[in-house]
């Protein structure tokens, strides 16, 4: 038939306009992301650092610096307390060695890509920023810790996880 | 003279007398307005002011509220079609000031009256300025004749349709200035476009209009509503309704024909260069025209301000206008844009001979029955329309052929064609 096709292109968009729209208003709604996506953040769990240092070793451009103290916490075996742990996110490419590299499960990469700014001195981030910060870790270079359900993240952050 | 300032001015006394109803103050509310200023002014009566001042101050007030229907309404239409071509997209469309983005079009304005107003350095300065005002004015000019109600025109012309044709023929003028003045290739281009898409499509325009002229017997866009007493024309004008409203989208440079404009190849064709105030004026001209071409068609076609419950004319004519705005948006979503040959080829190969056709049949019917159109033309009418558009399709060849490629090169063993069979697009392959 002739102008079938015209038709049903207009059959197309008409009944685009009586579904949802696809658009995620963004800074109000945020779009679900998945456990492994790896966002621009660290996430540091300081129950299980020990403080050896690793992350710093392994770092290709030495942008984590560590500086342990024993005698802040002296009665917890085996284990630094940390004075220092600062990233300099800056000049961090972000290639997720260190992740890869901790023998504990204390440093992940985080979920949140919100981290723009306007100086490089806040790109550093610092000790209490890591230790205050809302931890949402990425499943990336620990694929097997985010549960048997994809999307599951609890076990990432379960009491077992480092040990 | 044939103008009526919001109707006939002062009425005969006796023709509002004896009904103080607030419905009848709706429905003819244009009417009694005009009354009522006369009225006021003192009338006719001796010692009162001259004739021509009543005139000229009814006619002031009508211009102004028919004006400002034309440019308060381009914002809000602007608006509604960046909505619904959202929604026809899958998105939500503009939703950040007001709310559901209603104060969209005060944020555009805002913006838009604030910008810098650029003038290129080649550009024809003088020209430059006029081109806005030349597209803009002659498209504010169609207004005139449009009856909003019963007795409602600013203008009661008795050539109202010729007077539309020729102020947004006029319009063009306007484009071709500013596309020659930017001196700017590329608004050459749409400037020239513009021009041939008008010469292709003028002609059937105002030929699928005369159908309905030649049903009415009068060019006059009152008399032409109230002769669609039975049914609307398009019941009786299938093919015009057709050919016209192809027609209309390519005058008015709206997609599928928006070659004059295209964004992605011309940027914005003839109004490339245009900044600022002078922008806006071209954009008021555009959707000015959307909306007085969909006046004219619910009022050639759709019967105007008439309908069928006891709702005042000017509602009904702006519902109608409505719906046919969103029918534009609706083909703007959906159809991509033609490429140039393919708008002449349609133009001159296929409406004008419709809308001939059209023309010969009405004059048919029209002799056979002079009083009155029975209503079993209806059916056959839709018929025939459905039936010519198809056979003009088929006599031009509409549809994909094949043709074969012979491939050269070294013959495949084994295969003992040594070319394959494509379909022929039209325009070649």
């Amino acid at each position: 038939m002739y102008g079938e096709g015209i038709l049903k292109g207009l059959g197309v968009t008409l009944s685009y306009l009586f579904k949802k729209p696809v658009t995620v208003q963004y800074p109000e709604e945020k779009a679900p992301h998945y456990p492994r996506f790896r966002g621009y953040e660290f996430v540091w769990y300081e129950d299980r650092c020990t403080g050896c240092a690793s992350c710093a070793k392994y770092c290709p451009l030495g942008t984590i610096k560590i500086v342990t103290n024993p005698e802040l916490q002296p009665n917890v075996g085996n284990k630094y307390g940390l004075e220092i742990f600062d990233i300099d996110t800056g000049r961090c490419m972000f290639c997720g060695l260190c992740v890869e590299a901790c023998p504990y499960d204390a440093l992940f990469m985080g979920s949140g890509f919100e981290r723009a700014t306007y100086t490089r001195r806040s790109m550093m981030v610092h000790i209490d920023e890591l230790r205050l910060a809302d931890k949402q870790p990425s499943a990336f270079a620990r694929p097997h810790l985010h549960g048997v359900e994809f999307g599951e993240r609890t076990s990432l952050t379960s009491p077992e996880a480092g040990r | 003279m044939a103008v009526s300032a919001l109707a006939t001015g002062c009425q005969p006394p006796g023709f509002f007398d004896g009904q103080n109803l607030w419905h009848e103050w709706v429905v003819n509310f244009f009417p009694r307005i005009g009354d009522s200023i006369c009225r006021g002014m003192g009338g006719h009566a001796d010692g009162g002011p001259p004739n021509w001042l009543i005139y000229l101050v009814l006619g002031f007030l009508g211009s102004l509220i028919v004006v400002n229907i034309a440019a308060l309404g381009v914002p809000f239409v602007v608006l509604l079609e960046r909505k619904l071509l959202g929604r026809f997209q899958n998105r939500i469309g503009p939703n950040r000031v007001g709310p559901f983005g209603l104060l969209q079009p005060v944020a555009d304005a805002l913006k838009l009256m604030t910008k810098e107003d650029i003038t290129p350095a080649a550009a024809d300065k003088i020209v430059f300025a006029l081109a806005p005002l030349a597209f803009a004015i002659p498209i504010i000019l169609m207004f005139a004749p449009i009856p909003w109600a019963d007795h409602a025109s600013l203008a009661n012309l008795d050539i109202g349709i010729l007077w539309v044709i020729a102020v947004t023929t006029a319009a063009e003028a306007g484009i071709f200035m500013a596309g020659w003045s930017s001196n700017n290739k590329y608004s050459l281009f749409g400037a020239m476009r513009a021009v041939a898409l008008l010469v292709s499509y003028e002609i059937p325009l105002v030929l699928s209009l005369l159908g309905v002229v030649l049903l009415a017997g009068t060019l006059n866009l009152s008399e032409i509503v109230l002769d669609q007493r039975f049914a609307p024309n398009i019941l009786w004008q299938p093919l015009g309704f057709f050919v016209f409203i192809i027609a209309v989208s390519a005058e008015l440079n709206r997609a599928p024909f928006d070659q004059l404009e295209a964004e992605s190849e011309l940027v914005s064709g003839f109004h490339t260069e245009y900044s600022g105030m002078k922008w806006a004026m071209v954009q008021l001209g555009e959707y000015a025209a959307l909306i007085g071409f969909s006046a004219i068609i619910a009022t050639l076609f759709l019967s105007g301000w008439k309908g069928p419950l006891w709702i005042p004319g000017y509602i009904w004519l702006v519902t109608k206008m409505a719906f046919i705005l969103c029918a534009f948006i609706w083909v703007r979503a959906t159809i991509p844009r033609m490429r140039i040959d393919q708008i002449m080829a349609f133009g001159w190969k296929f409406l004008l001979p419709l809308s001939i056709i059209n023309i010969f049949a009405t004059a048919a019917e029209v002799i056979a029955f002079p009083d009155a159109l029975p209503y079993w033309l209806i059916p056959i009418n839709i018929a025939f329309a459905g039936a010519c558009v198809v056979g003009m399709a088929k006599l031009l060849g509409f549809q994909p052929k094949t043709r074969k490629i012979v491939i050269p090169g070294r013959p495949v063993i084994g295969d003992d064609t040594p070319g394959r069979i494509v379909p022929l697009m039209r325009g070649g392959n």
